[in-house]
């Protein structure tokens, strides 16, 4: 479906086509500026293929100079960019204009440098996030966020959405494993944020950078901190006929005072699709399965896994597995990590949702979706990082059938609205990009709203970096209807947006 | 317990109106801190209380005024605490305090900064607008993260009500240990230590001996402290506790003493003085008389930054002069907050 850009976030410019592409020849080789249309279908959409707009231009940009360049090109003819890794944001983020440059990052993809001693990597923005940990595993270390999609997204797509991964229960985020990021301004100026060492001067800019879904500017170099690969490693798959026990189980083991590496959930729907998917032996009959892996030095790892082993007991589980040597756990692993890829094989089209609740709802909100699901008549699997409270509740649905897609995103809306009553917010790590654009107006008042408009404005006051993402309008609350916009008098002489 | 957000939101509201800068003072522990702000003192730590603890989420949902003292001792009756160690160079420094001079001890390299447990802040900015940002989940990319800016921010962009942090359990068990090293080969030393995948929570040289912290199950550290030799030091929490909140002899001096952040392999650098370090090279005290360019330039030079911590001159320049790109998006980024230039004024850089 082509997605609709609200008119109050539209960017509006007057630059003709064909002498705007001749300028961009000007700073590209012709062959990395893409301008016929079967060239520019392939960048449609990204990871929600449910939105698609055909960009107005695509530049392959392979250095710093030429991104700079095509930034001071386009603010200078106000003419709005979308800045896309490998596009498997599953927000919309990525998602083209009609009347703006695409800017691909993927061939900016060299390591520039491992500084072992220090224990960095210094990567452009194209370099694939597993590519980081397989350059580095000789000498004994990795990069600790793992996404799902880590074969295929960029760091740069990780530092524009903040993303997590299996093990960010224990290692953080992309906002705790980063050091320094060279940033390409809305006009093209060079911006270091951070530092070489664990801090940087005045204000933490490296934080406010990441997850700003690249809006704010165009990460170029990005340092990141490695960390010494773990001694030892043990997964557990514990068993259950009964989900809310295993939500239990969950706040039980971080009770105990253990912060396992990753603690993921699967329920009955997504354990068939994933066993269907790549057959490693999961329990098809079971309600739910906890994986819990435990990691550090091996005398610690091993009393660790005793306790949880009883823990898991105590809270019901009818099975448990351990995994100690690697390929068996790849092997129990596999199915989380293709857990979307295995419901794409059982449903024509998924939407996945990434709303965020306190452990201790678990219970009461997968209540609510499954009521929700019946309700409208859409079936939803669900997996979870559960150790941080984020589900990924997953919308199974047949776009080909008229009116299916919207009963997903209403269904989608609802549960958000539910996270965000039960003390959570719409988005964990998926970002918010264009599909849960109109959920912010439930969860941020105006006044929130507009403080997040004022800092856009202070790096991107012409509004080029792309435009109609992450954050409403006011305009489009007010339609919206979510919220109450009223005119507010108080400091009328100070700027609104 | 007691909300003051109110009253608060009506003193800045007046001070807005009136274009009179205010001074924020949470328990003026670092009153040192920083350059001297402009304005009148506005009292914050009234705002006090802990408004949600849950131990089993990991979270703990407190007012900007509560003492980091009080905050430590009720996660420790539940076993855990903050994983970043805040320094509180006195009993009345503050929750409020903390986050926005943004200080972390010598956990940090191990467990994270200041910033990496904020999860959500309730702030008030110069428009007097009481806002919310973050929450309590431990994930959250909705909106920019306005509540890590506020981090380190000197309270120059609002003052912060509430924040809530996410709290980690306390270490089964810990030790410290110590061995000489020669100054010429410590960086080498730590640098090696860090690059295995041991238990080690501090990491400290005082000039002449290398202190380790290790944690975990008697047993690991054991092994550990096999592995790295050493003797084990009897003051452990003494040791920790006196660097942090800086009551160590080395402290105790009218000498400038600067706080400098490198990378953590970088080779001694080139400045006169007594010099300890800690995050494992990465956070180097010097006690110096060298002239404030000098230092500044040096260490820029390594790609690090320096504040003059202590005993400078306050109406200088403290913190590391910014390139000018970077001081340009800084002030428009505090215009975004405070138009009106009402917070904590010239306490970070005279331009703002
Ligand atoms: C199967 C599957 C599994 C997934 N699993 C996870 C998971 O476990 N955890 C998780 O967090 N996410 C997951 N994702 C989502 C997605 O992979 C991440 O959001 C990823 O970080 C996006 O990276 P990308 O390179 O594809 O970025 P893109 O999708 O190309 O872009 C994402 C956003 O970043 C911006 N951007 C890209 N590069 C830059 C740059 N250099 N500078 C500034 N802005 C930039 C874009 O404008 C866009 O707003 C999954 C996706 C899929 C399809």
């Amino acid at each position: 479906m082509t997605y609709q850009i609200h008119s109050s976030e539209r960017i509006h410019h007057s630059a003709n086509r064909a002498e705007f592409i001749t300028c961009l020849t000007e700073i590209l080789p012709a062959q990395s500026v893409l301008t016929e249309i079967e060239e520019l279908k392939p960048y449609e959409c990204d990871g929600l293929p449910a939105y698609t707009q055909v960009p107005w231009v695509v530049v392959l940009p392979e250095t710093t100079e030429q991104i700079q360049s095509i930034m001071k090109l386009c603010h200078q003819q106000g003419v709005p960019v979308v800045a896309r890794g490998a596009g498997t944001g599953l927000s919309g983020g990525a998602l083209p204009l009609s009347n703006g440059v695409l800017l691909s990052l993927v061939r900016l993809n060299r390591i520039l440098k491992l500084d072992i001693a220090n224990r960095t990597a210094c990567l452009q923005p194209g370099v694939r996030n597993v590519t980081i940990s397989q350059a580095v595993e000789q000498y004994g270390l990795f990069y600790a966020p793992d996404p799902s999609s880590q074969i295929a997204c960029t760091i740069g797509g990780n530092v524009a959405e903040n993303s997590g991964g299996v093990h960010c229960l224990k290692y953080g985020l992309t906002v705790h494993n980063l050091l320094k990021i060279t940033l390409v301004t809305a006009d093209g100026a060079l911006l270091s944020l951070g530092g070489e060492g664990l801090d940087g001067p005045g204000y933490d800019l490296l934080a406010l950078l990441t997850g700003s879904e690249g809006m704010l500017g165009i990460a170029v170099e990005i340092t990141v901190k490695l960390t010494p690969i773990p001694e030892a490693v043990n997964l557990l798959l514990a068993v259950f006929g009964d989900i809310e026990q295993a939500g239990e189980a969950v706040a039980g083991i971080i009770a105990a005072g253990i912060i396992p590496a990753g603690l993921e959930m699967m329920d009955n729907a997504t354990i068939r699709a994933a066993e269907n998917f790549v057959k490693v032996g999961y329990p098809v009959d079971a309600a739910a399965i906890l994986l819990c892996e435990l990691d550090g030095a091996r005398v610690t790892v091993n009393a660790e896994t005793h306790r949880v082993e009883q823990l898991l007991v105590e809270y019901g589980a009818s099975e448990i597995r351990l995994a100690v040597d690697s390929g068996e756990q790849q092997k129990m692993w596999a199915g989380r990590k293709a857990a979307f890829p295995a419901i794409g094989q059982i449903s024509p089209d998924y939407y996945c949702m990434d709303g965020t609740i306190p452990r201790k709802q678990l219970g009461a909100v997968l209540k609510h979706i499954s009521e929700l699901s019946v309700q409208s008549g859409l079936a939803v699997a669900n997996v979870f990082h559960a150790g941080d409270g984020n589900l990924h509740p997953l919308i199974l649905y047949d776009a080909n059938v008229p009116g299916e897609l919207e009963k997903a995103e209403q269904l989608g809306f609802d549960i958000l609205v539910y996270c965000v009553k039960a003390g959570g917010t719409i988005t964990g790590e998926h970002g918010v990009g264009v599909e849960k654009i109109n959920a912010m107006c439930v969860q941020f008042s105006a006044a929130e709203l507009e403080q997040f408009h004022r800092v856009k404005a202070a790096f991107d006051p012409a509004g080029i970096l792309n435009p109609g993402k992450a954050i409403p309008t006011l305009n489009r609350c007010a339609e919206f209807g979510a919220m109450h916009v009223h005119a507010d008098v108080r400091h009328s002489h100070l700027d609104r947006f | 317990m007691t909300d003051l957000s109110s009253q608060f939101q009506q003193q800045i509201r007046e001070a807005v109106e009136n274009e009179n800068p205010v001074n924020l003072v949470g328990g003026n522990s670092k009153s040192f801190y920083g350059r001297e702000a402009r304005g009148d003192s506005m009292h914050v730590a009234g705002n006090k209380g802990i408004i949600d603890y849950e131990p089993t989420e990991l979270v703990v949902t407190v007012r900007n005024g509560t003492a980091l003292h009080e905050l430590e001792s009720v996660l420790a009756e539940q076993g855990q605490m903050l994983g970043f160690e805040p320094p509180c160079y006195q009993n009345s420094a503050t929750v409020g305090g903390a986050i926005a001079a943004g200080l972390s001890g010598s956990r940090r390299p191990f467990s994270g900064a200041v910033r990496d447990y904020v999860l959500g802040c309730k702030l008030i900015n110069g428009y007097a607008d009481i806002l919310s940002f973050g929450g309590t989940a431990m994930k959250n990319v909705a909106g920019y993260d306005l509540s890590r800016l506020m981090v380190g921010s000197m309270g120059s962009l609002g003052l912060i009500l509430e924040t809530s942090l996410r709290v980690v359990p306390m270490h089964e068990m810990e030790s410290t240990w110590c061995q000489e090293v020669k100054s010429d080969q410590v960086i080498g030393v730590m640098s090696a230590m860090l690059q295995k995948p041991l238990p080690i929570s501090g990491l400290y040289y005082d000039g002449a001996r290398l202190f380790y912290r290790l944690y975990g199950t008697a047993d690991a550290i054991a092994q550990s402290a096999n592995t790295l030799g050493g003797e084990e030091y009897a003051s452990h929490d003494q040791l920790w506790s006196d660097l942090n909140h800086q009551k160590s002899d080395f402290f105790q001096d009218k000498t400038p003493l600067w706080r400098i952040s490198v990378a953590p392999a970088t080779e001694q650098l080139p400045l006169s003085g007594q010099c300890v370090l800690d995050w494992g090279g990465a956070l180097r005290w010097l006690k110096t008389d060298e002239p404030a360019e000098q230092v500044f330039q040096t260490v820029a030079d390594v790609g690090g930054h320096a504040t003059l911590f202590r005993e400078g001159k306050r109406d200088e320049i403290i913190f590391q002069p910014l390139p000018p790109d970077l001081m340009q998006i800084q002030q428009r980024l505090k215009q975004a907050f405070d138009p009106m230039s009402v917070f904590n004024l010239g306490r970070m850089y005279p331009e703002f």
